[in-house]
């Protein structure tokens, strides 16, 4: 039986890197006595793969680990057991039991969506609605953003504006936060911050990584109708 | 959630930011205003070497389990983090409240190894605590040093209030109520240091006086007060199955050394191998009860989710109840990927059978520790263990299936000639030959893998080798090549690989090990012309410490290379261990004359640890 978890990541949990997020779920499944898949052999891993991997420094309330289970607790109860055993900062939100032909998570991600917003003692150079302004004409009314992407060995060309799917701006409360949502997987990848550095270099600003908090809000994958839905709807509730 | 002590600009700066936001499962959050006493408890070195060390956890769970006492953790900055800290006056802070130390009751430092003096200071310095005692207020927290490093904390005795002489679980009740009512009644921290080392086992080094002879040697030491006890005693913990053992112990996010399920079974070691302090300063020999064990093991696990448990002692073939403790392990908890590893077991038929249960044989490994090549010198150090033993623990590993084995040794013992030297070698060849000799081509896997390891021998106080002499670096170097040279020459060769330590942390190490009061200024030196973190390769810097030598008018020669006269003053004679000098220097003429003494179950030696009122020796005789 396939189980999908998702669970949320805040505070001073940030700081903690990928693999080590996997070593401390492996720990949490034998605490909560999840009944848990192993592989063959003298140093037997439990079967257990995360959805995209999360950049140290991000927060976030949409983060999905796939596992292969013998027999199972219900949601609920699943749930209980493993937030009995969570740190501060992790949270597990859900619990399901994947649909039959449901791939893995770490195969089907399609996009992130995402919010950045300036950190306590950093001011924002506009207002939300003179930002609004800025990304409606230096983006979203543009047929093309291209940009250069630079990597070890090569500089090259890449178009931001198809890989881009939502780009927004809103006033939380006088914090100014965009929303982004991009492509994201194996072929086509986009970096959120890399969609508002690109800004900050459009309108000739220094872009300072310090300033903005990133945090993810959910990941999504096509379903049988092509349409992007959060991953957790790939599976059903177990009773 | 607790507000970070640092930035999220410099986490996202510095190397493994786990190593300094706390947070980890089983760490333990108290309200500060409903507590009386804030303990930091520090490990001077970096997070990964500090969590991986049990005494830390029993003394956290201990303190952690009085309501009126919160303590939390400390390690040593990284040196990139260092740097920040310093550039930008950030205090040191504990892990678990995230603030700073400097407002602690008590920063306990754990003293495990010399090179890591430095770090204390680097401690003390980030915490803007004065490094020297002498220099502290009554706004600064109490400096209080313990584990093994404190059986000689006289070269480190400056940068310390007090230190803890023996085990933790014992006396800091007594000294948390004193301090307490102490605290209460405003007393200054002069009248507490005074009224604190009347209890046993503190050590209040302010309050005596060392006077020296012309050669440089220790004439006296002598309490200032007549109410100082001239004399300070061990504590141990004479019933281990009812002492404190965390049953939850905390569980770290990043990979530390000991990532894994810690079971102490036993304390001390009957084995009485002359170069080893733990073996002398642990005594006597205290067992755990099985049926403790096995309780433990089981919660231990459940509450860590760790997948390996693992069992510490000095000696664990020597705990009475091992194959009982063994069978439970593997029929209990070897289930949901947890795993079981076995260190410092003797090899025989009954070890290699676990081990075939419980590992992959195939990448496994053997590890012998003969630690000298030849039976003469085996002798002399009371390493009870025979070419023939090891040839037939060897023999029946590679018939089951090993291939790979590793040896450990000692270069510089007391006594050494060219031909012990050479022994090493040449047993190790032997072992490759038995295993070309009696393993049929068909049922080798590959060639048999050897691979020896040397370090040099450093004298540690409390053992039979305490008057033994050192060498200088470059001698210690000889050696290694003449091994070298000798592995190169056997018919072997391309089965044997040789490890050898480096030599100048080697002479350091014994330096600081047997100094005295006036190695404090030296290694203040040191520390402020930045060295630090000496226990790491990449750090230590030899120079720097010869330069300190050389300004402080500290003699290599006069506290490592020379031997020492049988009727010496030796810094740390103001303690009593249980096992007496007179037992001491028994051994080492008993070593000097190439004789092996007995183990504590084969017969009582009277090392005088017996007047703890435990041990093989006493459970026999009542």
């Amino acid at each position: 039986m396939r189980i999908r978890i998702k669970f949320k990541k805040y505070g001073a949990m940030k700081f903690i890197g990928h693999l080590d997020m996997m070593r401390y779920f492996q720990k949490a499944m034998r605490r909560a006595e999840i009944d848990i898949c192993y592989s063959e052999g003298f140093s037997p891993h439990q079967i257990m793969s995360f959805a995209a991997p999360l950049g140290v420094g991000i927060t976030s309330d949409g983060e999905y680990l796939d596992i292969e289970v013998n027999s199972t607790y219900s949601t609920k109860e699943a749930i209980e057991r493993l937030n009995a055993t969570m740190v501060e900062g992790v949270e597990v939100l859900d619990y399901v039991e994947l649909y039959e032909n449901a791939k893995k998570a770490m195969s089907v991600v399609a996009s992130a969506s995402y919010t950045l917003s300036y950190k306590e003692g950093y001011n924002s150079p506009y207002t939300a609605n003179e930002w609004k302004e800025i990304i409606k004409e230096k983006f979203i009314d543009r047929s093309s953003f291209i940009i250069i992407k630079k990597t070890k060995k090569s500089e090259k060309e890449m178009d931001l504006k198809p890989l881009v799917e939502q780009f927004d701006v809103s006033d939380n409360a006088g914090t100014i936060e965009f929303s982004i949502k991009v492509t994201t997987g194996s072929t086509n990848n986009v970096k959120p911050e890399l969609v508002l550095q690109s800004i900050y270099k459009e309108l000739n600003l220094e872009y300072d990584t310090d300033a903005i908090q990133i945090h993810r809000k959910d990941v999504f994958a096509f379903n049988d109708k092509e349409e992007l839905v959060p991953l957790i709807a790939f599976g059903r509730e177990i009773l | 959630m607790t507000k970070l002590a640092l930035s999220d600009s410099i986490l996202m700066k510095v190397e493994k930011p786990a190593r300094y936001i706390g947070n980890e499962l089983n760490s333990v959050k108290k309200d500060k205003n409903q507590v009386d006493v804030r303990f930091a408890m520090a490990f001077p070195d970096v997070y990964e070497i500090g969590m991986s060390h049990l005494g830390i956890q029993i003394l956290y769970d201990m303190f952690n389990k009085r309501e009126d006492t919160w303590c939390e953790r400390v390690y040593s900055p990284w040196p990139d983090l260092h740097k920040i800290m310093k550039e930008k006056n950030i205090p040191l802070f504990a892990l678990e409240s995230q603030e700073p130390v400097k407002n602690f009751d008590f920063l306990g430092i754990t003293l495990q190894y010399e090179m890591c003096y430095t770090n204390i200071l680097q401690l003390l310095d980030l915490s803007q605590i004065p490094l020297l005692a002498a220099e502290r207020t009554n706004e600064d927290p109490i400096v209080i040093g313990g584990g093994p490093c404190t059986y000689n904390p006289e070269p480190i005795a400056d940068f310390f209030d007090m230190f803890y002489i023996g085990e933790g679980e014992i006396m800091y009740d007594d000294l948390i109520e004193l301090y307490k009512s102490m605290k209460k009644a405003n007393k200054s921290r002069e009248e507490f240091l005074h009224e604190v080392s009347k209890i046993e086992g503190i050590y209040v080094p302010s309050l005596y006086d060392v006077t020296y002879k012309e050669n440089g040697t220790i004439d006296e030491m002598i309490p200032k007060f007549e109410d100082v006890p001239k004399k300070v005693k061990k504590q141990i913990v004479m019933d281990m199955t009812e002492s404190v053992y965390p049953e939850k112990p905390i569980v770290p996010f990043i990979k530390v050394t000991q990532d894994r399920v810690v079971l102490e079974i036993q304390r001390g070691c009957i084995r009485g191998c002359r170069f080893c302090q733990a073996g002398m300063i642990y005594r006597p020999n205290r067992e755990k009860n099985v049926e403790r064990l096995k309780d433990l093991a089981v919660k231990m696990l459940k509450a860590t989710g760790h997948e390996e448990i693992s069992l510490s002692s000095l000696s664990s073939s020597d705990y009475s109840q091992l194959d009982e403790l063994i069978t439970f392990l593997i029929d209990n908890c070897n289930g949901n990927g947890v795993n079981i590893s076995l260190p410092s077991l003797r090899i025989d038929a009954f070890s290699l059978d676990i081990m075939s249960k419980v590992q992959d044989i195939k990448k496994s490994s053997l590890t012998f520790a003969p630690e000298a090549g030849s039976q003469r010198l085996r002798d002399v150090i009371n390493k009870g263990l025979t070419k023939e033993v090891i040839l037939d623990g060897a023999h029946q590993a590679f018939l089951g299936g090993w291939n790979k084995v590793k040896l450990y040794f000692m270069l510089g013992l007391p006594t050494e000639t060219e031909e012990d030297m050479k022994a090493i070698p040449e047993l190790a060849n032997e072992i490759a030959a038995l295993y070309y000799d009696t393993v049929p081509k068909q049922e080798r896997n590959g060639k048999c893998q050897i691979t020896i390891s040397t370090s040099f021998f450093v004298p540690k106080p409390f053992t039979p080798f305490q008057w033994a002499g050192m060498f200088e670096p470059e001698e210690y170097l000889r050696r290694a090549k003449i091994v070298n040279d000798t592995v190169k020459a056997q018919l072997n060769h391309k089965s044997i690989r040789y490890n050898w330590h480096q030599a100048d942390v080697t002479l350091l190490e014994g330096v600081l090990a047997r100094g005295d009061r006036k190695l404090s200024q030296a290694i203040l030196y040191v520390y402020e012309h930045g060295g630090f973190f000496d226990a790491w390769s990449e750090f230590f810097n030899y120079d720097l410490w010869l330069e300190a030598f050389e300004k402080c008018g500290i003699s290599i020669d006069f506290y490592a290379i020379r031997q020492r006269d049988e009727d010496e003053v030796f810094p740390w004679d103001f303690i009593d261990c249980g096992v007496t000098k007179e037992f001491m220097l028994r051994e080492w003429h008993t070593a000097l004359s190439e004789t092996v003494t007995p183990n504590c179950r084969m017969r009582c030696s009277g090392c005088g640890a017996r007047k703890y009122l435990g041990g093989v020796c006493y459970e026999n005789k009542n």
